[in-house]
């Protein structure tokens, strides 16, 4: 067990009398890890504790408080996973107050692995790993500095590999929507492979994830065909503090610009047409 | 008390052997997480493996055998259905010749039962037309 795990296991079992279950990794069959509610009851099963690779917990917290609201839950959390919650709580996908964050800190090769800009928690009280400064992320340098013409080119080139699996929104912790665009066939054509039109998938869910994106990467590690889909999400991310001064999942109580209306004259400010 | 878990299993709709994981919150089946790191599919699905969980607890998979009587399908036992089945393909074996039936077996099978589908064409009814369902 390494030091950084052996801290995340102390707090964790500092924490684990007080609440209903711990949310984290587990190691199971053949070293494959999957995320798992520890409880008191089942302590032992905390051998198996893991930290790598980051698994989409916080989708799995909402499943768990949705069929039980009450319960108190432990969380432990990176900063992109700490974020989502922010995000998802903000939406009313989570109910904040009764949840506990444990706050793991990257590594600087975790970090650099995710390209990751903010790779610490902000809210989370127990804190585990020192917190390290934000690493650059070359892939979205490269296509920012890109023409118009390159761009389009290369995320058409991308996108034509898309076997249409759904696996970025499903994994997605910021795709809640009970009706979702991509299942409407106005839009995405069902049963044809490869697509006639892949931007249209592509890019209605670049618009969706506007403001919602909390840069986890899960989608990239997911994606079967390896389209760096989080580079979109994060120009757009840019946008949307320059026009909104929004950083999603950064502040508790600063409305999403989605759930926002804007006061006479704050149009201008935000470089919309109007 | 509450019970999450996640179970590793390997995606049943095709030969390819991805593995996922079937999230179960308190005995009930409640969604599908790819599986990180698993050599075969490095934390990816197709659309299928996606949806494995979905078709488990249904409202529209069958839970007992169907025979058509009249017209309509009914319910029947297991024992009634298999009697049926071996009936027929006797008498249509027997009246029309063993290569007037075929088989078809299925990706989502193990290979031991389709080891079985097909000694069971070639050696009980004496037939080589077996394939899979792929070719449909």
């Amino acid at each position: 067990m390494t030091d950084r795990l052996l801290s995340l296991r102390q707090v964790i079992d500092r924490v684990i009398p007080q609440v209903d279950g711990v949310l984290a990794i587990k190691r199971g069959p053949g070293g494959i890890v999957a995320p798992f509610l520890f409880t008191k009851a089942q302590s032992d099963t905390l051998d198996q504790l893991a930290i790598w690779p980051k698994e989409p917990t916080p989708d799995t917290l909402k499943i768990i408080q949705h069929a039980h609201p009450e319960a108190k839950l432990a969380i432990v959390c990176r900063g992109c996973e700490e974020r989502g919650i922010v995000e998802m709580f903000k939406h009313h996908q989570l109910v904040w107050d009764n949840i506990t964050l444990i706050g793991l800190q990257c590594t600087q090769e975790e970090a650099e692995f995710c390209r990751c800009a903010k790779p610490y928690t902000v809210h989370a009280s127990l804190i585990v790993g020192e917190p390290i400064k934000g690493v650059p992320d070359p892939l979205t340098e490269k296509i920012a500095a890109m023409s118009l013409e390159e761009k389009q080119a290369f995320w058409k080139d991308e996108f034509v590999h898309c076997i249409k699996c759904y696996g970025c929104r499903n994994i997605c912790p910021q795709c809640f929507c009970n009706i979702c665009a991509l299942e409407d066939e106005t839009w995405v054509e069902t049963g044809r492979l490869p697509m006639p039109n892949p931007s249209m998938y592509h890019l209605i869910r670049a618009m969706h994830m506007t403001a919602k994106c909390v840069a986890c990467r899960e989608c990239e590690e997911t994606c079967p065909a390896g389209i760096p889909m989080a580079v979109q999400f994060r120009l757009i991310a840019r946008d949307v503090q320059e026009m909104f001064s929004y950083e999603t999942g950064a502040v508790l109580d600063q409305k999403p610009p989605q759930l926002l209306v804007l006061e006479e004259g704050e149009y201008e400010r935000t470089g919309l047409p109007h | 008390m509450i019970e999450y878990k996640n179970v590793l299993t390997t995606c049943p709709y095709c030969g390819t052997g991805c593995a996922l994981h079937l999230q179960v919150l308190d005995g009930k089946l409640m969604g599908t997480l790819p599986a990180k790191e698993h050599p075969i599919s490095q934390g990816g699905l197709c659309i299928k493996g996606w949806n494995a969980h979905a078709f488990v607890n249904h409202t529209d998979r069958l839970t007992t055998p169907l025979i058509r009587k009249d017209g309509k399908l009914v319910e029947a036992s297991w024992d009634e259905a298999l009697t049926l089945v071996a009936e027929k393909l006797g008498t249509i074996k027997t009246e029309s010749g063993p290569d007037s039936i075929a088989f078809l077996s299925s990706a989502k099978c193990t290979n031991e039962e389709n080891f079985l589908l097909q000694k069971f064409a070639r050696a009980v009814i004496g037939t080589n037309n077996i394939d899979h369902c792929a070719r449909l």
